[in-house]
């Protein structure tokens, strides 16, 4: 139920979202933190343990290489766009890959005079990369095995739940689904007949905006 | 035969290693739980549609995996 620009009511509690663009990208920064801005403390809790339990347990599967910004021909790392959308965490490898790229000539390779930062944390595999020549990502596939491909779905997953967490910061609770309502309606009125039950259904759908 | 897909070893039925299975545990409890948060703000309805969905989707997988090992047998 939407009360004022910033107040909403789920569950009967009440919710001041404050400043919504903030909160979200708090939320984007660090899971929960747009949560904990708005003073919803248990879900912020859960956020953070959840996406970020997820995201480290991933990063560790994968031996640290999982997470690292490339768009080179033979290595277009598109799973860091989802990755990255747990934030700060995952900030680093934007570091790395821009000074990867600026080390990195017309023929498409690492030049000598590259050192990453960090002790290689996040940072891409030399180049070239080729998909059927032995080089540093099917070396780490070697090492890690299942484990990198397993740590690189955890961390796209961590970054794409931190999307929903993100949504909640900024507008509140998703919509259930018209179906999930009437199955939660029966839930609280067992008693209740299926014509009453319907009946109400089909009163809160009308009520709905959208 | 039925009685041998019903006696085969799960572990042989499995293309992997049966404790890679492990990596399910923290997956389904993180999207349960994010799933029922960004639904509710009610703490205990929260975890109730935790459960419903990790109800949901293991049970999917499960039906998916019997489909499959049933296929299976039949190749």
């Amino acid at each position: 139920m939407q009360l004022e620009d910033n107040f909403i009511e789920v569950d009967n509690i009440e919710i001041d979202l404050r400043n919504r663009k903030l909160a979200a990208l708090l939320a984007w920064l660090i899971p929960g933190a747009g949560h904990f801005y708005q003073g919803r403390h248990t879900k912020g809790s859960f956020f953070l343990v959840c996406i970020l339990t997820t995201w480290i347990i991933g990063f560790a599967l994968g031996g640290g290489h999982v997470v690292y910004a490339s768009w080179q021909p033979g290595d277009r790392r598109w799973h860091y766009a989802l990755q990255a959308g747990v934030g700060a965490v995952a900030l680093p490898a934007l570091v790395q890959g821009q000074r990867m790229k600026h080390k990195t000539d017309a023929d498409g390779r690492t030049m000598p005079s590259y050192r990453p930062l960090w002790g290689g944390f996040m940072a891409p595999p030399y180049r070239p990369v080729f998909e059927d020549r032995a080089d540093e990502v099917s070396a780490w596939y070697a090492v890690h095995g299942a484990g990198y491909e397993m740590g690189t779905w955890y961390t796209m997953i961590a970054g794409l739940l931190n999307i929903l967490v993100i949504y909640d910061a900024f507008a509140g609770p998703l919509a259930i689904p018209i179906s999930g309502r009437k199955k939660e309606d029966a839930d609280a009125k067992p008693s209740a007949s299926d014509d009453d039950t319907n009946a109400e259904s089909s009163a809160q759908t009308s009520d709905d905006p959208n | 035969m039925p009685s041998q897909l019903i006696n085969m070893p799960i572990a042989d039925m499995l293309s992997i290693s049966p404790t890679y299975l492990l990596h399910y545990l923290p997956l389904i409890v993180a999207i349960s739980l994010v799933f029922g948060a960004t639904r509710h703000e009610d703490t205990a309805l929260i975890l109730k549609h935790s459960f419903h969905t990790a109800r949901w989707i293991t049970g999917f997988m499960a039906f998916i995996f019997v489909v499959l090992a049933f296929i299976s047998w039949l190749i």
